[in-house]
């Protein structure tokens, strides 16, 4: 177990450093950064000051061996605007949406997993076509959309819930909902088909010969082995909920970090836009790294 | 007479598809007494899983109905019960063991876990039950039962497995143990080592045994009483005796003659200048070594049977001499060429001498082709072979060929029986026109009656045709008729290669000797003969 867990570093870690390379190439090749980095009513002056000062006429392999070092001291810059490190700008805003995806994927888990099990139990039953129904909906209906009805009725009409901002356990309410629409459509219709696989294999009839009742065959025979597929989707689902909800962040007004990227680019704060870039990488890679243990916990067969 | 253990009446088992009402069972009755073995004998379609399935409650409800009948255990209808009282039946009172246990294990869970549900499903506490455990794998077989008790399915081997199933289903010491095709996919010596297992077990706790099988070697080995199903029907049942001696109904005096190894062996052949020679083939995947140095030849119009139980490097060798898979080293010398030195563009000429015949007709056929498709497939690949305006014409011969018709043309595969799919991989194959068909198992997943009709196609094709064939098979009986060599591998290596009669009649190596005590025959007196010799060096 430890080497697999090994070895699975290992290769994220390749990855990881692909990742650098590209996002420091990036932000060098795609033009002069001075021109780039400054407005750009900046005099000539100004840039070659700017130059020195960040030592861009070095060359380009001295620059990225700095780019390296700094990056893993920690240091990835300035804000521009904020006039603080870009990192702490960057993690404070990831910690919201880091909670923002933990709590929505947790309950979208629980209630996907739960509906899809038992839709997939009693197929084509009224309670499998009304799941299905729903799923598909949910799978297909826009985040922006659900969100604007969302606000309208909850907040506007009924005035039940605040339109946006944080501050209350209220302010979590409707982006936690809207977010949740979508992965929770998709991942049901993934649960109830390799669940019904599942429930159809030979195992479930060996368990069903030794006198076993519904609710283990269900959720200790089938639920296990269904999971391998279910997690692969969870995973792409809470992926791009850590990129940033972008959308749901901006219309909530909630301070993510997808909410930080948009401003961060409108607002030509480079350094922050980086460090956002690295420190949501960096989560996908660790989440990747956790789905592929969850899949050698759940199956002996790949763990050897 | 005392009230047996098991009754069936009148049981009749429909399914509802969209095809309309399809009866898999009608109106079968039987009865099976404790410490009894009732075998139920059938190919595939005559109902005979269909009917244990409804005792098991395994009927998947719908499509499944049953229309008719009673299933009385001690008197008791099964399928009157409550669903709680029903649920205390399975595990408890009946137990089920299956045909491919690696399928039927769940890969997730450790089989110390599984064997042990069986006890706790029926509310045996956990200490108790993991005690029963130790000692079930071990009484079955199982090396190192505390070791195994932590191990999952896949780490086991298939006979292994099916030991472990048993044990699984002997847990909580059922009056009856059903077990459906329990040996089909084991080895020839595994099957044996299992059928004695459970006859042993049977004298231990008095069980009975209803025994599914297609093998009427299986049923001579180990059951009191036979009945026969056809297409949903039982057409015939008496003692394992009766039935093989005297058989009344048709449909039995068919399966019996069937049975593989019974006519006459080829006469040893003169010897002739071989179309292959195969010297030192070897083949290692990692650490393993597949093929540890094999050499033979094989003449035109000759057939060379491979025999061996799985992991011998039979499949392998077939892969290597039609350059599916690069062997290490060796010589395949074919007409004066080596067949493991030619260039891409001389193989490509070559395809066309060298055809295979799958295990699974049902796989190797595209499902998405028609049959005239798959069969004129070959010629637009090698377009110089027939014009395309004879094409159709000879597809409709080779159709007559392997016992079709020219309307089957514009079939697909699922619309045929298995025997007739392999039927059209075999016209397919003959296409090119080959020189030599490699047969990898291309007889064992069909039924017996099936098989004997296949087999004889391929052994007029080179009588008429003369061409040479290599025939792979894990069973023994099977290539007796048919073969004019046998070669016997096992792990890799060549056991013993000689002439039909030779191997079958005064088997020189022990394995042989030993693969020819375990395949099963099916006169009950000849088994009965087969399994004293077994025993006595015990």
């Amino acid at each position: 177990m430890l080497r697999f867990i090994r070895q699975r570093s290992l290769s994220s870690l390749i990855s990881l450093i692909g990742l650098l390379v590209l996002v420091f190439f990036l932000s060098r090749l795609t033009g002069d950064p001075a021109a780039l980095f400054l407005p750009v009513e900046a005099s000539a002056e100004l840039k070659q000051q700017f130059r020195e000062l960040h030592g861009l006429n070095d060359p380009i392999m001295v620059q990225f061996g700095r780019y390296v070092g700094n990056v893993l001291t920690g240091d990835l810059g300035e804000s521009l605007r904020k006039a603080r490190p870009a990192l702490d700008v960057v993690l404070e805003a990831f910690t919201w949406t880091l909670w923002l995806a933990v709590i929505t994927m947790t309950l979208v888990a629980v209630a996907a997993i739960v509906v899809g099990a038992l839709a997939a139990f009693r197929s084509g039953g009224f309670f499998d076509r009304f799941a299905s129904t729903v799923s598909l909906v949910g799978a297909s209906v826009p985040d922006f959309w659900v969100a604007i009805v969302a606000i309208v009725v909850f907040s506007v009409h009924l005035a039940w819930l605040p339109t946006s901002g944080t501050g209350s356990l209220a302010h979590w309410i409707l982006p936690v909902a809207v977010l949740f629409v979508r992965p929770f459509g998709i991942i049901v219709q993934v649960v109830r088909g390799s669940m019904i696989g599942a429930l159809s294999s030979a195992y479930v009839k060996t368990a069903r010969a030794k006198g076993v009742k519904a609710g283990p065959i269900i959720f200790v025979h089938a639920l296990r082995n269904a999971m391998l597929p279910v997690i692969t989707v969870m995973g792409d689902q809470a992926a791009s909920l850590l990129n940033g909800a972008v959308i749901v962040e901006t219309i909530f007004g909630f301070p993510g970090v997808g909410k930080l990227m948009i401003d961060s680019i409108l607002q030509r704060d480079f350094n922050v836009v980086l460090a956002a870039i690295l420190v949501t990488a960096l989560a996908i890679f660790l989440m990747n790294l956790l789905i592929d243990l969850a899949y050698a916990l759940l199956d002996p067969r790949i763990r050897h | 007479m005392a009230e047996p253990l098991l009754d069936v009446r009148n049981l009749s088992v429909e399914f509802h598809t969209l095809a309309g009402i399809v009866p898999a069972v009608r109106n079968i009755s039987y009865r099976l007494d404790r410490g009894e073995t009732l075998a139920i004998l059938g190919e595939s379609g005559s109902g005979k899983s269909v009917s244990s399935s409804a005792i098991m409650n395994l009927v998947d409800m719908p499509p499944g109905r049953i229309a008719s009948g009673e299933i009385l255990l001690d008197g008791k209808d099964l399928l009157k019960m409550t669903p709680a009282e029903r649920l205390e039946v399975n595990g408890r009172k009946i137990a089920m063991i299956f045909q491919d246990p690696l399928s039927h294990l769940n890969p997730v869970y450790t089989v110390g876990w599984q064997i042990r549900e069986a006890m706790t499903a029926h509310g045996t506490p956990r200490g108790e039950a993991e005690a029963e455990t130790l000692r079930l794998l071990g009484r079955v077989g199982i090396p190192e039962p505390e070791r195994a008790m932590g191990k999952y399915p896949h780490e086991f081997s298939g006979g292994q497995r099916q030991r472990v199933m048993i044990a699984m289903a002997l847990a909580l010491r059922p009056d009856l143990l059903i077990a459906d095709e329990p040996t089909t996919a084991l080895d020839v010596t595994v099957q044996a080592e299992v059928l004695a297992l459970l006859k042993e077990l049977q004298r231990e706790t008095g069980m009975a045994i209803l025994i599914i099988t297609h093998d009427l070697g299986v049923v001579a080995e180990i059951a009191d009483r036979v009945v026969v199903m056809e297409k949903g029907v039982l057409v015939e049942s008496g003692t394992v005796r009766e039935i093989y001696h005297a058989p009344k109904h048709a449909y039995t005096r068919k399966l019996i003659a069937a049975a593989p190894g019974k006519g006459d062996m080829h006469p040893p052949l003169a010897r002739r200048e071989p179309l292959l020679t195969v010297r030192d083939v070897r083949k290692r995947y990692g650490a393993f070594e597949a093929l540890k140095g094999v050499s033979f030849d094989l003449a035109a119009g000759e057939t060379l049977a491979i025999v061996g139980e799985s992991g011998s490097g039979k499949s392998t060798l077939a892969r290597v001499l039609l350059r599916l898979d690069e062997p290490d080293s060796g010589v395949a010398e074919w007409k004066g060429r080596d067949l493991f030195t030619l260039s891409p563009a001389e193989l490509f000429r070559l395809r066309r001498d060298l055809q295979m015949v799958f295990q699974d007709p049902t796989q190797s056929l595209n499902p998405r082709m028609t049959v005239y498709q798959l069969i004129s497939e070959a010629w637009v690949i090698h377009p110089d072979i027939l014009p395309k305006s004879k094409w159709r014409a000879r597809v409709a011969e080779l159709l007559a060929q392997v016992g079709l018709s020219a309307e089957h043309m514009s079939r697909y595969p699922h619309q045929f029986s298995g025997g007739q799919r392999q039927r059209i991989a075999i016209a397919r194959a003959l296409a090119l026109e080959p020189k030599l068909i490699v047969c990898d198992e291309a007889v064992s997943a069909l039924d017996v009656s099936v098989q004997a009709q296949v087999i004889a196609l391929l052994d007029g094709l080179r009588r008429d045709l003369g061409i040479s064939f290599i025939f792979i098979a894990h069973d023994l009986p099977v290539v007796r008729d048919f073969a004019d060599q046998v070669m016997v591998m096992r792990r890799g290596e060549v056991v013993e290669l000689g002439d039909v009669r030779q191997v079958f009649d005064a088997p020189r190596e022990a394995y042989t000797q030993a693969l020819l005590a375990a395949s099963l025959d099916p006169d009950p007196e000849v088994q009965a003969a087969h399994r004293a010799r077994r025993l006595e060096p015990a």
